[in-house]
């Protein structure tokens, strides 16, 4: 099989701007659809969804919103764990509080929640930029980590300051809580994924999506050609938030089931997520599953190999994922600022080509 | 003078003796920031990483034990010697030299030209590469640094001040910690030190015409690459003395490089380019922190510490961009 | 040297469509712009020349809403402009091209001129979330307006190399693209031909000619070399120091004495 469309032969436009211009593409889009509908869940284990499959459709959804507001327009943030923060405590309050609510609408209520807060907390990006809002963005991060941690309305005044998730169905299926099954968690999360990569992908390819890139790339130019800038920041700072503040009520009320606020949404959250979306590759909504497939299979890679092959103290394994990420950053950086994504475009042009380079 | 107004100025003391640790942190930054426009995000972990390798060279430590151990199956962890931490500090000081080198070589050079974005978070990438890096070479236990720093609170001052209470009022004399005196004593040294390095110096007068007009330098016969290594090492410097006042107040922990970021909103308040900027920031977060725990912080929970320099910072800018001192920032069309 | 009182796709000339009056403008001490009046004439191409440092930048700067005079009153189109934001005046239709090339770096040439496109699309977010119907539709329909000035341009070749990577001749033409994409009724070129070799130079005169002619837009440029301004202006300001020295078809303003002394220098007549 040939990996080639055979010359230019597009007659329209709409044929043009396709997201998979390849038939082998498309094919292969296809395929991971049905895969991970029809196959996965039928084999999916405990051990699977908790390690691999949850945390990297979850964390998916997270790379994504982040890279709409620092790969397409241009403005870093560290306030990610904070923004997922809201996402979890705005499903837990209204789970408690309104019992009868679809868990569907729960996630996506607490989405719009996290949306405003995000718009609220990118208001600064209007007069700072670059690393001046990156660290405006930590404000955010630490102040409502802070919150969730010392007001008690937020946890329900639970005793261990605490919020555990209670079960919550959709049709017959167990979405949350302990007796859920990981097949329903693992479809219900995938949906989201499939739903907002797609909204992402259209977002990014047309108006909007322009007006983002040109306030990335030349925030003057943006200006002359009738973006609005105040507009521009702010719709990337809200949908991105959106998506951060799903991820977020996701990671709780699906994946996790109970939580602590200062060891699941730290800083530390804030940059894995940067840097799934450093690695995977600014800009692209591929990059941004890239990213996010790397750094959740990196620790159990390293794990499986250096802990459970060789014996190794966990500690060495954690110490050496540090070095690891770290490392990549500055290789990505340096080499390739369009991470994993841009590698592969790469692959995919030298097998265009192929076998006749010239 | 009643208890209520010695106990504020004893909360403005010791916030404003935090305060110069934060400084001293941000000292760092300001002088990398100035020399090459790079925002170092890593000056907290190379604080972090140069206490532990001052700790490690003192206790005798052989390096990457750890690892050496779960390679060959070994068992080994301290050479036979101990070092006294005079000698530990120079040698310290030549591995963060080495480090500067390092990271001129295989970093800075290859990201020449690039966007301060793309540098701040390559700078991050190495914040945690040396996160790794110095646990895997030190072990990640918390360490106990002992460089000779008398330490506790100091009773003369106590006993100075319990006399200014009026008459009938409950307090028993104001409390401050020797070490941190050492610590703004240290500061002030540090500071004129390198101001007289920068003012009288071959060196330093390179530095300052980097900082000055990158193009310019350049054109004169400054080698930017060579200064770099420079304001690094300096820079490694400075960390390795905020990374000892800090290391033994609290000994050397990874939550030493979260202290760090505090140096951040510092700066926010003082300007990137200003070394009293620095200084006085640090001592306004310091102060205004504690500050706002005391008399507010109760009311609302408490910890306030934790958002209340990063809020401030965020407020603080909106409304005065370029800091306390730094220069106004004029975008030309 | 043009016909000056030829009339363009009907509409007959000396209509104002941007009247500037009276502006003064100020950075601190320093006097940019002092006092300055001058027209611009529905289809026409207006230049200001001027030495280095003369103001003329600042007066593009100051007509797309980058800098707000002090004093003084900009007219668009027979009414009294209040003050505005870049993007705002984009709306009304003014378009411009900067000196040292503003062009979306991590863009292509394509989607550099489909941003000039901005202020023509109007659908909304959920629209453009579902994509397919109204948006999909928008997005094909400013495709082949965009075409269009891509074939005008001649720049077939490039469509899809991202503009960083493309020759500075090519760049400039991209940002005319992209500035043209807008139709504008007013548009403004500063430099267009700064840094250009002799062909560039006709190349970019001629499409300039042609989008006059034949989009009957109004041009005004800000230009360095003299015997381009002369051959393809209707009309010409002279500004020297912020102050108008000189104002008229090229044949006047060349032989002004004022203009000559002050931008050709002391003549040794």
């Amino acid at each position: 099989m040939l990996y080639r469309e055979v010359g230019e032969f597009k007659t329209s436009y709409s044929e043009d701007s396709q997201t998979f211009p390849i038939r082998f593409d498309k094919y292969r889009y296809f395929f991971v659809l049905i895969v991970g509908l029809l196959f996965v869940p039928f084999v999916i284990n405990d051990y699977w969804a908790g390690a691999v499959l949850l945390p990297f459709l979850i964390y998916s959804i997270a790379a994504i919103g982040l890279n709409i507001l620092t790969g397409y327009c241009g403005q870093v943030s560290l306030g990610t764990g904070g923004f997922m923060a809201v996402g979890a405590y705005a499903s837990y309050k209204l789970m408690t509080a309104f019992p009868d609510l679809n868990i569907l609408f729960i996630i996506i209520i607490s989405g719009f929640v996290t949306a405003i807060v995000g718009t609220l907390f990118g208001l600064p990006s209007l007069r700072i930029k670059g690393f001046y809002l990156a660290v405006a963005t930590l404000a955010a991060q630490f102040f409502l980590i802070w919150l969730f941690n010392k007001v008690g309305w937020f946890y329900n005044y639970s005793a261990s300051g605490m919020i555990t998730s209670p079960s919550r169905s959709l049709g017959t299926f167990l979405i949350t809580g302990p007796d859920a099954t990981p097949a329903a968690q693992y479809l219900f999360c995938f949906l989201f994924v499939f739903l907002l990569a797609w909204v992402a992908r259209n977002l990014t390819r047309g108006k909007i999506g322009r007006s983002w890139m040109a306030i990335r790339d030349m925030d003057i130019a943006a200006e002359i050609i009738g973006v609005n800038p105040l507009v521009a920041k702010l719709s990337a700072f809200a949908i991105s938030s959106f998506y951060v503040g799903v991820a977020g009520a996701l990671f709780f009320s699906v994946y996790l089931g109970a939580v602590e606020v200062t060891e699941a949404f730290s800083i530390q959250k804030s940059f894995i997520v940067l840097f799934m979306v450093i690695i995977g590759g600014l800009g692209s909504i591929f990059g941004s599953f890239a990213g996010a497939a790397f750094m959740v299979l990196l620790p159990v890679a390293l794990k499986n190999l250096l802990v459970l092959q060789f014996g190794w103290p966990v500690d060495i394994a954690a110490h050496l994922e540090f070095i690891i990420i770290g490392g990549l950053i500055v290789f990505f950086l340096i080499v390739e600022p369009h991470g994993l994504a841009q590698l592969w475009n790469l692959l995919k042009q030298k097998l265009r080509l192929w076998p006749f380079p010239y | 003078m009643s208890a209520d107004f010695l106990y504020t100025i004893e909360v403005i003391l010791n916030g404003l003796m935090a305060g110069v640790l934060y400084a001293l942190v941000a000292l760092g930054f300001v002088l990398i920031f100035k020399a090459s426009g790079i925002f170092n995000y890593a000056q907290g972990v190379m604080a972090l990483f140069a206490a532990l390798t001052l700790v490690g060279l003192q206790e005798g430590r052989v390096p990457f034990a750890h690892l050496i151990n779960a390679v060959f199956g070994t068992h080994v962890h301290n050479f036979e010697w101990t070092l006294p931490a005079l000698a530990a500090i120079i040698l310290t000081v030549f591995v963060m030299i080495l480090f500067a080198i390092c990271v001129e070589k295989l970093i800075l050079k290859h990201l020449v030209n690039q966007e301060p974005i793309i540098l701040f978070m390559a700078t991050i990438g190495l914040a945690y590469f040396m996160e790794g890096f110095g646990d895997l070479m030190w072990g990640s236990d918390v360490k106990k640094l002992n460089v000779g720093l008398p330490q506790g609170g100091s009773f003369w001052f106590e006993d100075l001040t319990i006399g200014w209470a009026a008459e009938g009022e409950k307090f028993y004399g104001m409390y401050v910690d020797v070490l941190d005196v050492w610590a703004a004593i240290i500061a002030v040294v540090l500071v004129l030190v390198l101001t007289i390095f920068s003012q009288y110096t071959k060196s330093g007068r390179a530095l300052r015409a980097v900082a000055d007009d990158h193009q310019a330098a350049l054109s004169v016969g400054i080698s930017l690459r060579m200064i770099w290594v420079l304001v690094w090492s300096i820079s490694g410097f400075v960390a390795l003395v905020a990374g000892m006042m800090w290391g033994a107040k609290s000994g050397v922990q990874f939550s030493l490089s979260l202290i760090a970021l505090k140096a951040l909103p510092v700066l926010m308040l003082g300007g990137f380019t200003s070394i009293p900027g620095a200084i006085v920031g640090g001592l306004i977060i310091g102060a205004g922190e504690k500050l706002f725990e005391f008399f507010v912080g109760g009311f609302i929970g408490g910890a306030t510490e934790n958002w209340f320099a990063y809020v401030l910072a965020l407020l603080f800018l909106v409304f005065r961009p370029q800091g306390l001192f730094g220069e106004k920032i004029i975008e030309r069309v | 040297m043009r016909d000056a009182n030829k009339t363009i796709k009907g509409t007959m000339r000396n209509v104002p469509i941007m009247e500037i009056k009276n502006i003064v403008l100020r950075f601190g001490g320093v006097v940019a712009i002092q006092d300055i009046s001058f027209d611009i004439f529905e289809g026409e191409i207006r230049a200001i020349i001027g030495p280095n440092g003369a103001g003329k930048s600042s007066m593009l700067n100051v007509i797309n809403g980058f800098y707000h005079p002090q004093d003084g009153e900009v007219w668009f189109r027979g009414k009294k402009r209040a003050a505005m934001k870049p993007y705002q005046i984009a709306h009304q239709g003014i378009a411009r091209t900067f000196q040292n090339i503003a062009l979306f770096k991590g863009m292509t040439a394509l989607d550099n001129i489909m941003t000039g496109r901005f202020t023509h699309m109007r659908k909304g977010i959920w629209s453009q979330i579902i994509w397919r119907g109204a948006a999909s539709q928008e997005e094909y329909e400013n495709r082949e307006i965009v075409e269009k000035v891509i074939d005008f341009l001649e720049i077939q070749h490039i469509r899809k190399t991202p503009v960083g990577a493309l020759p500075y001749g090519l760049q400039k033409r991209v940002e005319l693209g992209r500035a043209l994409a807008a139709e504008p009724q007013l548009l403004l070129l500063d430099e267009p031909m700064a840094g250009m070799n002799v062909e560039e130079k006709e190349d970019m005169s001629r499409y300039i000619l042609d989008v006059n002619s034949e989009f009957g837009t109004t041009v005004a440029l800000i230009e360095h070399d003299m015997g381009v301004v002369m051959d393809i202006s209707d009309r010409v300001v002279v500004m020297d120091y912020g102050k108008k020295i000189g104002d008229g078809s090229p044949d006047e303003v060349r032989n002004n004495q004022a203009v000559i002394d002050a931008y050709l220098g002391i003549s040794e007549k």
